[in-house]
């Protein structure tokens, strides 16, 4: 049997519905679109990074005066921001990612984020993931419910980074998993052929078991041959700095070799710097400087396809204004959020700045949101994704239309 | 039954020991529908104690927990875990002091509040894998979804444990209504979803957090907890409810009615003292006794009887429960009072649940799938890293579901292809003695640990195999065998 007859026929009896949709998609689709796929990569930044040191607005007086020791320098001196225009600068720990901002693929949409002002990371999280802020009992992630709107079927569609599928991805379609660190070549018990055949003997029928086990198994043989590929060219002497750049390597040659491959998941911890957080050196700077590189790599790896991919970096929620007395800062509410790729129209942060002076600032305390994520993420899911009204509906059920921010 | 069935099996068995022989034949159906559904699946002797003494005894048995002996073993084990006996009001004030300790960078006691969570949950699976009172433990896991509490939520990292042993286990086999005030006294409760900060927003405690009305418990309280999502409530009556609940909270660690009530401090100048309208009845404004009312309605609702039929039904029957024995169960329900063993023991002696079709027909959620593997293998683990991990891994962590309407045990919920794949590598390694925790314990005692014996665990799972199951076992080398029946479709349903 062939693989694509074989994916036709593997449904498993949640998804029967959608791969209709998923057919209806092929037929009403243009034959260039198919040939060149778009992607979509979202990079979550667990812990909630401090947007105000990503995209600094250093020509308001009132971020120097609540930030007095981690406060990024104004543009010219030692460790300085990078001028991104009149109004914001870079942290220079992001210096690797300045060309393509001159290059127009980087963007920024500050005071963005989710309506719901909770500040558990862990309830930000869920609504941002589920698409859905402020309803607790939504299961499935948005990332989840775009597949099921996307033509074709595969067992590869969406690929997390990482051992436990998030919630972002969670939900009735399926999706594969790419182990990270060091973790990302080691073999699986399955993975022996000995063992693989003796569970093929036991899976080899059409019931609901059998498919679910087949269909992993397709999706594990899919991301093995990246990694077999990847193992002989770590042998080249190629390893990336750090493990966020060899999962971020990983992740774009496997959607570069394999057109099926759609939407990329990527996680990085360790933003919640409650203390010393530092400012052009320390803590954060650090993380920046590493996240930078991951990005970088993943920039260049992803070339022959840049043309059709977008990254999105986001987080649950930003941080106070005002540094507290450990020398860090804790939940706040508004962010930045950050886009890069062939379709965005970079070199321009986007988004309606509203201002650090108390009275402008959500509860007197955090930058305030402009921007809802959704109305980022639903103008870019029509426009380069594809999506009509319904399909994005069903992707952000309970959110109106919205096309104010146009990253691309 | 095909001829080629007996063949495999005798292959299977042939060139043991008299014993293994002796176990050949299939075990009884009832006797293993019993042991999947009022338990966690056999471990080794179950299948003959349960057919010596029969399956009425034995569900007689296991809705009187106290009247099963449990091993000096397990209650051994189960003293060694210190933080388990702590209450409410001291683990909040452990969880406070580690926070502020490591926000100035000590990190003398900082790690309690771990120890704390990992204690319980060390508990929760040294019973469910080890304790004969397999119903209570079934059932602990039922309320505790239903009830859920999510242990990521800052304090409830340490309650979860306490929330478990105090206001679940006890009433499992209790009234329903005691059940209900238990979980809505407990602090873990008031803190996850929010009660503790609801308050009238013109009353006298009015001030810093504690500004106004949080509808988040009242509204869980009757969609999750007792009348269900088409009980026949409005948003008038979530209000009225969220009033009736304000004040209704846990105490400072330094309060002194913290050190009675278990944590519970209900602070009536916080409290909404007019009368309210709920569910169609007015209850006087009077503080405290309106909450109790409250309960007592929600409690003897009959959409609550109906709700919590369904949901026993779904979790004991079949994922879409008929609609006979739901009924059934309602009306048990009703004439008890919610007498919950009462409502059990009606299920349990149900035709619906003798059909045979029901006969592993459950799909195992992940954590009784790891579960039922540690008991069928008999694996002593000295510690159960590795196992949480994995329940992680596989999509369900231990008090770890964030949303309050608990884990689904549902197979649309667990059946998927990235599931599998993590089930069958979990059931090679558990099976060839590989598991992390075992090997680790080889390097501290030196000795191997030995693979699982595959004729042994096909006796102790009553030898029961659809012909495809046996004929892929048959066709594999012996040290597959025992992966292969831990991994077999039979394996994966209950």
């Amino acid at each position: 049997m062939h693989r694509r007859q074989f994916l036709q026929q593997t449904t498993l009896g949640a998804t029967a519905t959608i791969v209709t949709v998923g057919v209806q998609g092929w037929a009403y689709r243009s034959p260039a679109q198919t040939a060149k796929p778009k992607r979509l990569i979202v990079v979550f930044l667990r812990g909630a990074v401090d947007g105000l040191s990503v995209v600094v607005p250093y020509r308001e007086t009132a971020y120097y005066e609540a930030r007095p020791r981690i406060a990024l320098p104004r543009p010219g001196g030692e460790g300085s921001i990078l001028p991104l225009d009149k109004r914001f600068g870079l942290h220079p720990a992001l210096r690797s990612l300045f060309p393509l901002w001159q290059q127009r693929s980087l963007a920024f949409v500050q005071a963005c984020g989710s309506p719901d002002a909770t500040r558990s990371h862990f309830e930000a999280q869920d609504y941002m993931e589920t698409g859905t802020p402020g309803i607790k009992t939504t299961r499935d992630g948005w990332m989840n419910r775009l597949m099921a709107t996307l033509p074709g079927r595969s067992p590869v569609r969406a690929v997390n980074v990482g051992s436990t599928t998030p919630r972002i991805l969670s939900g009735p379609m399926t999706v594969a998993s790419l182990p990270t660190g060091r973790n990302a070549t080691r073999l699986t018990p399955l993975d022996r052929s000995q063992i693989r055949t003796a569970f093929d003997r036991l899976y080899n029928g059409k019931d609901t078991l059998s498919q679910a086990y087949q269909e992993g198994q397709l999706a594990r043989q899919e991301i093995l041959k990246e990694l077999q590929a990847d193992m002989q060219m770590a042998d080249n002497g190629a390893p990336g700095a750090a493990g966020l750049a060899g999962d971020a390597r990983r992740l774009a040659r496997l959607m570069v070799r394999d057109p099926q491959v759609q939407l990329g998941f990527l996680a990085v911890g360790g933003w919640d710097t409650h203390v010393n957080q530092g400012s052009s050196k320390g803590q954060l700077a650090t993380r920046l400087n590493w996240l930078a590189q991951g990005l970088a790599t993943l920039v260049e790896e992803l070339k022959p396809i840049y043309g059709e991919t977008v990254i999105l970096v986001m987080s649950e929620f930003g941080r106070t204004l005002r540094e507290n007395g450990n020398g860090g800062t804790d939940h706040g509410h508004g962010n930045v959020l950050w886009a890069m790729g062939g379709p965005i129209k970079g070199g321009q942060v986007y988004g309606q700045w509203p201002g650090l002076a108390t009275a402008q600032l959500y509860e007197g305390r955090d930058l305030a949101i402009t921007t809802d994520f959704r109305s980022v993420l639903s103008p870019l899911l029509q426009n380069h994704l594809g999506l009509d009204q319904a399909q994005l509906a069903q992707v952000f059920p309970k959110y109106g239309f919205d096309q104010s921010v146009k990253i691309m | 039954m095909p001829p080629r069935y007996w063949i495999i099996t005798l292959l299977l068995i042939c060139g043991t020991s008299f014993s293994a022989q002796a176990a050949s034949q299939p075990a009884d159906p009832q006797v293993l529908h019993v042991l999947n559904r009022l338990g966690y699946g056999p471990r080794p002797g179950d299948i003959d104690r349960v057919a010596t003494i029969g399956v009425k005894r034995y569900i007689q048995e296991q809705l009187s927990p106290d009247s099963i002996q449990e091993p000096a073993t397990l209650t051994a084990k189960l003293t060694q875990l210190e933080t388990l006996k702590l209450p409410p009001t001291q683990l909040i004030q452990s969880f406070r002091l580690a926070r502020m300790q490591r926000q100035q960078g000590q990190s003398a006691t900082a790690n309690l509040p771990r120890q704390v969570l990992e204690e319980a949950m060390t508990a929760r699976l040294l019973r469910a894998i080890d304790s004969p009172r397999q119903l209570q433990e079934v059932l602990t896991d039922f309320w505790y979804n239903h009830f859920n509490v999510f242990a990521g939520k800052g304090l409830d990292r340490v309650l979860v444990g306490s929330y478990e042993q105090q206001a679940i286990r006890p009433h499992t086999l209790g009234r329903f209504r005691d059940l209900l005030e238990a979980t809505a006294r407990h602090p873990a409760m008031l803190f996850y979803l929010d009660n503790w900060q609801n308050t009238a927003p013109n009353s006298s405690g009015a001030r810093g957090r504690f500004r106004g009305l949080n509808e988040n418990y009242a509204r869980e309280l009757m969609e999750l907890h007792t009348l269900g999502v088409k009980g026949g409530y409005t948003q008038q009556d979530v209000i009225a409810l969220a009033r009736i609940l304000t004040g209704w909270g846990f105490c400072r660690p330094n309060q002194p009615e913290a050190v009675t009530n278990n944590g519970f401090c209900f602070e009536a100048q916080r409290h909404d003292f007019g009368d309210k309208v709920f569910l169609g009845q007015t209850i006087k404004g009077s503080g405290i006794a309106e909450v109790e009312t409250a309960l007592d309605i929600l409690a003897r609702h009959p959409a609550t009887a109906r709700h919590i039929s369904y949901k026993l039904a779904q979790y004991f029957v079949a994922d879409r429960p008929p609609q006979t024995l739901v009924e059934r169960l309602t009306q048990r329900f009703q004439a008890t009072d919610g007498d919950l063993r009462e409502v059990l023991r009606t299920l349990f002696q149900s035709p619906e649940f003798w059909d045979t079709q029901s006969y592993g027909a459950k799909f195992k959620t992940p954590y009784q799938y790891v579960v039922s593997s540690l008991r069928a293998t008999g694996t002593d683990l000295p510690n159960f890293r590795p196992i949480l991990g994995q329940l992680q891994q596989m999509g369900m962590p231990l008090y770890g579901c964030q949303t309050p309407d608990g884990y689904k045990n549902t197979q649309d919920a667990w059946l998927n292809a990235d599931a599998m794949t993590r089930r069958l590598n979990f059931a090679t390694v558990l099976a060839s003695g590989r598991l992390p925790a075992l090997s680790a314990g080889i390097k501290a005692s030196g000795k191997p640990v030995p693979s699982v014996d595959g004729i042994r665990l096909a006796q102790t799972l009553g030898d029961r195999f659809s012909p495809n199951t046996t004929t892929a076992i048959a066709q594999s080398p012996p040290q597959l065998r025992a992966a292969l029946i831990l991994g077999s479709p039979e394996f994966m349903r209950r």
